[in-house]
């Protein structure tokens, strides 16, 4: 494997046009079958997004049709604005993007030196480290929430979205360690060992010569923090009781005791609260992929 | 500082002096790497690992919720009871039918649409972008997606059926005895095959394009190629990606969550639906947590299972 070489895997937009290419190509017969198949993965993975848009503009009148349509006769663009005059999502909204920043900025700040020093150092911590990103993931929530929920008790941080900030670093820390560890691996010693030569200190060395190589691993991984304490529903559930909610917490009470009448808001309100999450995707796509391998292959 | 910072391996034996040198290399490497780690330390051992600890205690314990209650250790007690909790035993049958099930199909699927993406086909952009945004997605969106999709009144997967004479009446997918868990389950797929494709797409990107010129030269046809060249290449993709999809599956809450809490009558209460409604609805943090304790034993049981009978039949 490529990743072998300490490079990141990238996922290539383009295969490279080689040799086996030319021999590869199908007979015309092939090529209409994958072509089939392939719209079949299209239906299957696009019309519910459709549909949730078609619903995001329909009117109350429209949304109780027994034979809905696809295309709306009437495009309702109150939907959106009503969204947002909803009871407290406007405010739930804003708790969502407090929390997801400020568990991003800080997942940065704790896991770049962490993982600066798992990629670089031969000390038991890398064994432990590892060991507890791979325990992490393999226990049930229910685990750790119940502990959690009274630590957060004592601390009278239940119902606070800073409990909730620290809850989600440590909960992307795994994962963000993860990824870092595999870009700080793919960075040359060398550069280090030139500075270091030359009087650097390793805090400095850290900051001036390996900081800047990194940004895009950096970049992906705020990225990726970002998108999960965004869309983490959960540990919001258990956490926050009481007035605080964040966005998915407050959709979900929507559902159920949803009238006809709510479907056209409701379906924008969850447009608008999938656009965050799908903008920081747009420029994530490639480098997950490439984290999540590189990651796993480094060891 | 005269170390050299990534210069930490030891050197080579006979030389006495360069030894003792990197000797006390190595303490101060050992005193960097502990400063650097300890910002990460202190949350993960307050906010992860003790949990975690006195989570798999209270397990053993009759915690209940509440400030002031006084805990006691009841040993097995919980365990002997949940042996007798029908309830909790079908909510781990049906755990277990919706992990394998969404597992294997989001494996399935994902390994044949990463195959589709990896060749020179048009649109593949748009099916690569696509297969993206469920991964995206909140969870708590995507349910109620599904739910407006699947409306036994306004939706148009009835509304098909209806004017297809499939079905004169429609179908309540959500609510219907026989068909929650297997709409729950197709929801699921739709969730986690995003992620499986790409990592088995990525992985397949990875294979060195000479051994499929060298297997062509041996005249393999394109399915030979792919059983011959491609699978073994994958395999430890495809381990790693089977087992975490099987965890994440097995130990998935907000999906169904939203999308059924549970209903009708406990047929989609995965266990950890269950074990919610047992510590946050009733207040028995004990009992739940014991719950939790079982389902890692099980899926630890089931990943050695699975991972040593493929690593053994590697040839």
């Amino acid at each position: 494997m490529t990743a072998a070489t300490g490079r990141p895997v990238r996922v290539r937009a383009e295969p490279r046009r080689t040799v086996r290419d030319a021999r590869r190509l199908r007979s015309p017969g092939v090529r209409a079958g994958q072509y089939v198949v392939l719209a079949l993965y299209l239906i299957f993975l696009a019309f519910p997004l459709v549909w949730l848009l078609s619903v995001s503009f329909k009117g109350p009148q429209e949304l109780a049709s027994i034979a809905p349509r696809l295309i709306p006769h009437h495009w309702e663009w109150r939907n959106y604005s009503d969204a947002f005059s909803q009871q407290g999502l406007l405010r739930s909204a804003l708790n969502s993007t407090i929390v997801a920043a400020g568990s991003t900025v800080l997942t940065i700040v704790v896991a770049t030196p962490t993982a600066y020093a798992l990629a670089r150092f031969r000390t038991r911590l890398r064994g432990a480290a590892t060991a507890w990103i791979l325990v992490s993931q393999l226990f049930p929530v229910i685990l750790i929430v119940i502990p959690l929920f009274m630590i957060l008790r004592d601390l009278h941080l239940l119902n606070s979205l800073g409990g909730l900030v620290l809850v989600y670093l440590v909960w992307t820390l795994p994962f963000a360690l993860w990824m870092l560890r595999g870009y700080i691996a793919a960075v040359p010693p060398d550069l280090e060992q030139a500075a270091a030569v030359d009087g650097a200190g390793r805090l400095r060395i850290l900051v001036s010569v390996v900081l800047p190589l990194l940004r895009p691993g950096l970049v992906a991984t705020a990225m990726f923090a970002f998108i999960s304490a965004w869309n983490e529903f959960f540990f919001a559930l258990v956490l926050l009781r009481g007035d605080q909610t964040t966005l998915p917490l407050n959709l979900a009470r929507f559902v159920g005791s949803e009238g006809q009448v709510s479907l056209g808001p409701l379906a924008a309100a969850s447009v608008l609260a999938t656009l965050p999450s799908l903008a920081v995707f747009a420029f994530l796509q490639r480098r997950l992929a490439s984290g999540l391998l590189s990651g796993a292959v480094k060891g | 500082m005269t170390a050299t910072v990534s210069d930490a391996r030891p050197t080579q034996p006979h030389q006495d002096v360069r030894r003792r040198r990197s000797a006390t290399r190595r303490s101060r490497d050992q005193r960097d790497a502990w400063l650097l780690v300890l910002p990460a330390l202190v949350p993960v051992l307050v906010l992860s690992v003790f949990p975690l600890v006195r989570g798999i205690y209270l397990g053993f314990t009759d915690a209940r919720a509440g400030l002031g209650i006084t805990t006691h250790f009841t040993g097995l007690a919980n365990y002997r009871e949940l042996w007798h909790d029908s309830l909790f035993l079908d909510s781990f049958r049906i755990g277990l039918i919706w992990a394998v099930t969404v597992t294997v199909t989001q494996f399935a699927l994902g390994l044949g649409l990463a195959l589709l993406l990896n060749e020179n086909l048009r649109l593949r952009w748009l099916a690569r972008t696509l297969a993206l945004v469920p991964w995206a997605m909140p969870p708590v969106i995507v349910a109620i997606m599904w739910r407006l999709l699947l409306s036994p009144t306004v939706g148009p997967v009835n509304q098909t059926l209806r004017s297809t004479h499939l079905s004169d009446t429609g179908i309540n997918w959500l609510g219907d005895f026989n068909t929650a868990l297997p709409a729950v389950i197709v929801i699921g797929v739709w969730v986690g095959m995003p992620q499986t494709t790409i990592t088995l797409l990525a992985g397949m990107q990875n294979i060195a394009g000479d051994l499929y010129e060298a297997a062509s030269v041996d005249g393999a046809g394109a399915f030979r190629r792919f059983w011959n060249v491609t699978l073994p290449q994958l395999r430890p993709v495809i381990l790693a990606i089977t087992s975490l999809d099987f965890i994440w599956n097995f130990n998935s809450f907000g999906l169904v969550y939203v999308l059924t809490a549970g209903g009708p009558g406990g047929k989609t209460m995965l266990p950890m639906l269950f074990s919610y409604n047992e510590a946050f609805r009733y207040g028995e943090f004990g009992y739940a947590s014991a719950m939790g304790n079982v389902m890692v034993v099980l899926v630890l049981l089931l990943l050695g299972f699975y991972l040593r009978a493929r690593l053994r039949s590697e040839p």
